[in-house]
């Protein structure tokens, strides 16, 4: 009973460490894509290589970088914060991308109506390009989300611990790894049903607005 | 600064090292893990409901667990059953199972996408069997899945970086080992990040080559 808190406190973690990165990452990838669609020039480029090196970079090795070179460059870190940064550089990166490909695919043609209305851009992305493009990104986010709950077990390697660290940890105290494994694999894929089904109830929500 | 580069390029015999294992372990999953998701595919498609149905079970559950779980499982877990693996067996098959998952996903998409009419075609023309499957649906198959399955491969050598966690010396364990003897972790971390990306840009490059050949072989 106890070992089931233990794995449950770790489930916590694990939720509140993607949560945190997951909402704050969504708006950053939008700011990063907004400033790579606008082609403001050198940002743009450099975000590139930003997001072009974060997709390569394995989120265990992100982990160890910021975990053990912040602190080496004179920045002081705790291994959660570490934990929640790193998910979160890795996020965004691939949060660039979903809001980007739905910015340039976004329809021209409203875009040209917009301004013949004299719309500034702000208020153009406000009530023309958002309202649209967070529809049709919303599937790919999700599955970022997933995605980024799924690999999230690595920040167990600085210390953080997460649901694998609280199962890898009961497993060696009671010398039984088997059943911590397995109730964590279902905590995870519940974490994971979870994010799916918020998206359904969303969709669901937005569809019954607009049918009305 | 330059004294910790110097020593991570003193010592790029561990990087180079590391690299290799974790290239290799990317590229036997590949392999092993498309030609296993052929199968897999195959028993997805199969008119069988039952066979359908549990093979899309069991593949919609791994694609929901954590890479790391399955490791541990596989490492730390069935040991207690009495099934016991040296840390490359577990690795490797831990890698292998995982991603055939996901390729039998890929070639089933493509699978469905193989356009039914030249089939039908080929057929008039004569082919049948396996020529029909070399000369019309593998060439289909190998074009639209290419992107994925590059794609695939990024994640396949992603997720070789866990590995370091059972102590197989792959490229993030030897930049981990290089940065608690020196402790250079700014550069040796780098390092590595730098490598897997010079990786990921060259798939990327392999998968544009092929593109633009499949664009050549319809114009």
């Amino acid at each position: 009973m106890a070992d089931f808190s233990t794995l449950l406190h770790g489930a916590l973690v694990t939720a509140a460490i993607s949560g945190a990165a997951i909402v704050c990452g969504i708006p950053l990838g939008l700011v990063l894509a907004l400033i790579r669609w606008r082609r403001i020039a050198g940002l743009s480029s450099i975000i590139a290589l930003y997001v072009s090196i974060l997709r390569a970079t394995p989120l265990i090795t992100l982990a160890l970088l910021v975990f053990f070179a912040l602190p080496a460059l004179g920045v002081a870190i705790s291994a959660s914060t570490a934990a929640v940064l790193t998910l979160l550089l890795n996020t965004s990166a691939f949060n660039c991308e979903i809001w980007r490909s739905a910015l340039e695919d976004f329809s021209f043609d409203q875009l040209e109506a917009a301004r013949a209305f004299g719309m500034s851009p702000p208020l153009m992305f406000r009530r023309i390009i958002f309202p649209q493009i967070w529809r049709t990104s919303l599937p790919p986010l999700v599955n970022e989300m997933t995605l980024l709950v799924k690999a999230s077990p690595a920040i167990a390697v600085i210390g953080v611990v997460d649901l694998t660290q609280a199962a890898n940890r009961i497993g060696a105290d009671t010398y039984q790894p088997l059943p911590p494994i397995l109730a964590a694999t279902v905590l995870y894929v519940l974490l994971v049903l979870i994010l799916v089904a918020l998206q359904r109830i969303i969709e669901r929500s937005v569809r019954r607005k607009l049918a009305v | 600064m330059s004294h910790d580069l110097s020593i991570v390029l003193q010592h790029y015999t561990d990087f180079l090292f590391g690299l290799g294992n974790t290239l290799w372990l990317s590229a036997a999953t590949l392999i092993v893990g498309s030609l296993l998701g052929c199968v897999v595919a195959g028993l997805l498609l199969s008119p069988a409901r039952i066979v359908q149905r549990t093979t899309s079970i069991l593949v919609d559950g791994l694609r929901c667990v954590p890479f790391l779980l399955l490791v541990y499982l596989i490492y730390y877990g069935l040991p207690q059953l009495g099934i016991r693996f040296d840390r490359w067996t577990a690795g490797l098959s831990a890698l292998i199972i995982y991603h055939t998952a996901y390729f039998g996903e890929i070639i089933r998409g493509a699978w469905l996408n193989v356009s039914r009419d030249q089939v039908e075609a080929g057929r008039a023309f004569g082919y049948s069997g396996l020529l029909l499957f070399r000369r019309i649906i593998l060439p289909q198959l190998f074009f639209s899945s290419a992107p994925l399955i590059g794609n695939q491969s990024i994640y396949i050598m992603k997720d070789t970086a866990f590995l370091m966690i059972i102590t197989i010396p792959e490229l993030t364990f030897a930049a981990a080992s290089i940065q608690s003897t020196y402790f250079v972790p700014f550069a040796s971390f780098l390092a590595a990040v730098l490598l897997y990306w010079i990786v990921t840009l060259a798939i990327e490059r392999g998968v544009h080559r092929i593109e633009l050949a499949a664009e050549l072989r319809r114009a």
